[in-house]
């Protein structure tokens, strides 16, 4: 089979999602190329996770084709990490942290294969990794936000993937935990991995991510941080929301994207 | 009669090996059932399991117990499909779906077993025990479907066990390892729909969603993992389900089915009391516990409090400011403080006037004062 758009790490072409025949995401192309860390920002409603979750086959597509590294994703199963939204999940469920760390093998073991002590060594090290080693035998019921969406990283870590997604990790999570997600997804990306990453925040993008999508059911802009990161795409992805600051602010682009920094 | 007695007739054999079997599949697969949040699709498809016993009894003509199980596990499982294109077609909530995937196919069936009453077919005799159960119909015969059925759900179980867990944790994450979730999920539905047809001779349709629920309810109070939480369970079931079966054998007139159903709910209210860390008694302990520290530690700051607006470590505050501050009696509490040697009562220097007696912070008084401001500084912050 010849590859597709070989030399990007996400080739998203076309797609469009729809919920009750209405568009949530519209004619989406979008390109990641490898070892960048992107972030994926837009107002609420705009398609943010519906996006990830529609390349990873979690929600079913009305036309558009995606590829990995030039594959189509079915064939890239094992090439990909998933960290979905911490709030997915019901987080009473009876299990130990290092038994969630563990749910990340699962799909490398195979039908029947149960974890042994190999999956539970490489379990315990991602869960070093994120800091959580004197938590995995913790009830997960017992463990905070910021704690639990560790868990959810370090399970994504021993998938030993790519290309990572991962659905909003910094909401709701203490500056400490932001600062240790932000430092793995650092070294994962210095390691020549490719991470996406859906974004709230409008404030820190810049100094985080180095790939930028704005989003509003339609792509409004896509590139490097520095040049997509401008007033004009932000007014277009936002709109009105940002233009319920004060007007005064609204004299110079630059001042426009602070006001867009503060309202995120 | 005795219990060696009780044991030996063999009507009563069948009954509590039955109702053995029927705890012990009710518990593992309850456990899944309650864990995805679909309690309740276990009610909709006994229910809607009456429909095919009395269909079941119309084709084959006669009480047969082979056909009318199966019209049952037919109509049961229809019900739950029903109910899933209701849900993902519609813009219809998942109660409302199950309510009414419930109340059509439970009419429907009692509708159909007056008809089958009308009929005079002398064979009909009983049938409307499905409704409520009649354990002591129980026949060798029956158990072995029961045990069959049960083996078979508890092989795949076992053998689909990471997959179901992380089905029921986290659908999502499975789909995106490849897991075929939509499978996993209807296999799980249909041996629900199993464990139900196991349960209609002894509990009758009306009754058995509890013994799905109940045993998985108990069982989470007390577990720390999913494996504790099946075994339990299991445990549970099969205990409930002995139990109910002999003392409705010990006396007369007492159905077994709704005594299994409360011997299984009995353990859930002392789960739901007494289990540690997550029982209502444990909850309520903690709230004392922490309402009466957070007590000392206002009645502390505030005299920290005094002591500083006066620049007076060894500052005496009146009860009667403390009781006026505090909008409460609050010599109990300082009669705690002072035990814990936080405070201490100084006679009042003979040349003032009022109360004899006053209140000053001792100096591990003071410390922990600060210690508690300070934390709660950093709370804020």
């Amino acid at each position: 089979m010849t590859l597709h758009e070989p030399d990007l790490a996400l080739h998203v072409e076309d797609l469009t999602v729809s919920y009750h025949s209405k568009p949530v995401l519209w004619d989406i192309d979008f390109d990641v190329p490898p070892g960048v860390m992107a972030a994926i920002v837009g107002p609420n409603g705009a398609g943010k996770s519906t996006l990830i979750k529609s390349v990873l086959g979690l929600v079913p597509t009305v036309a558009g084709h995606v590829t990995l590294h030039g594959r189509p994703y079915k064939a890239q199963r094992r090439r990909v990490g998933y960290v979905p939204q911490r709030s997915s999940v019901d987080w009473d469920f009876p299990t130990t942290a290092l038994d969630v760390v563990t749910m990340g093998l699962y799909g490398r073991l195979g039908w029947l294969r149960r974890p042994g002590r190999r999956e539970r060594d490489e379990a315990m090290a991602a869960l070093e990794l994120v800091g959580m080693q004197d938590f995995a035998k913790r009830q997960i019921s017992q463990l905070s936000g910021g704690q639990q969406q560790r868990v959810f990283l370090a399970r994504a870590l021993v998938q030993k993937a790519d290309v990572y997604f991962l659905d909003e990790p910094m909401a709701g999570v203490d500056a400490t935990t932001e600062r240790a997600i932000v430092d793995i997804l650092r070294r994962l990306r210095d390691e020549g991995k490719t991470v996406i990453v859906v974004h709230h925040d409008l404030q820190t993008v810049r100094s985080y991510f180095d790939w930028l999508l704005i989003l509003n059911v339609r792509v409004i802009a896509q590139g490097p941080v520095a040049e997509v990161y401008t007033a004009d795409h932000l007014r277009k992805a936002y709109g009105g929301q940002i233009a319920l600051l004060d007007q005064g602010t609204f004299l110079s682009g630059e001042a426009v994207a602070e006001a867009a920094e503060r309202a995120g | 009669m005795t219990l060696v007695e009780l044991l030996s007739d063999y009507t009563i054999q069948n009954v509590v090996a039955g109702a053995a079997l029927l705890g012990l599949v009710s518990g593992v697969l309850g456990s899944f059932a309650v864990l995805r949040q679909q309690s309740l699709l276990g009610d909709t498809m006994s229910h809607a399991a009456l429909p095919g016993v009395c269909l079941g009894f119309i084709i084959a003509g006669t009480r047969e117990i082979g056909s009318i199980l199966l019209g049952a596990l037919a109509t049961g499982a229809l019900a739950a499909l029903v109910m899933l294109l209701l849900t993902r077609m519609s813009r219809l909530k998942t109660d409302a779906g199950l309510g009414i995937t419930l109340s059509v196919f439970f009419a429907i069936g009692v509708v159909l077993l007056t008809h089958i009453q009308g009929m005079n077919n002398a064979s009909q005799g009983g049938l409307d025990a499905f409704l409520f159960g009649q354990a002591a119909a129980t026949l060798r015969s029956d158990l072995w479907i029961m045990g069959g059925i049960t083996a078979v759900a508890l092989l795949l179980v076992a053998a689909l066990w990471k997959e179901f867990k992380l089905v029921s944790f986290d659908p999502e994450f499975a789909t995106s390892l490849g897991l075929p979730v939509a499978w996993l999920e209807v296999l799980l539905t249909v041996m629900v729909a199993l464990a139900v047809v196991v349960g209609l001779q002894m509990v009758g349709v009306v009754l058995m969603a509890a013994m799905i629920i109940a045993p998985a309810v108990a069982a989470r109070q007390w577990s720390r993992c999913l494996e504790d939480m099946v075994l339990l369970a299991a445990l549970i079931g099969v205990a409930g389900g002995v139990f109910g079966a002999l003392i409705s054998a010990l006396s007369r007139g007492l159905a077994t089915g709704p005594l299994i159903i409360l011997s299984v709910s009995s353990v859930v209210l002392v789960s739901m009391t007494l289990a540690p860390e997550r029982g209502f008694l444990w909850e309520a302990v903690r709230r004392v516990r922490a309402r009466r520290r957070l007590r000392y530690q206002q009645v502390l700051t505030t005299l920290y409090r005094l002591a500083v607006h006066h620049a007076d470590p060894d500052y005496r505050s009146e009860q009667g400011m403390l009781d006026t501050y505090h909008g409460q009696r609050t010599r109990a509490v300082l009669r705690q403080l002072m035990r814990r040697g936080l405070v201490e009562g100084r006679d009042t220097p003979s040349d003032e006037p009022g109360p004899p007696r006053r209140w000053v912070l001792t100096p591990a008084g003071i410390d922990e004062a600060e210690r508690v401001l300070e934390s709660l500084g950093r709370e804020n912050a």
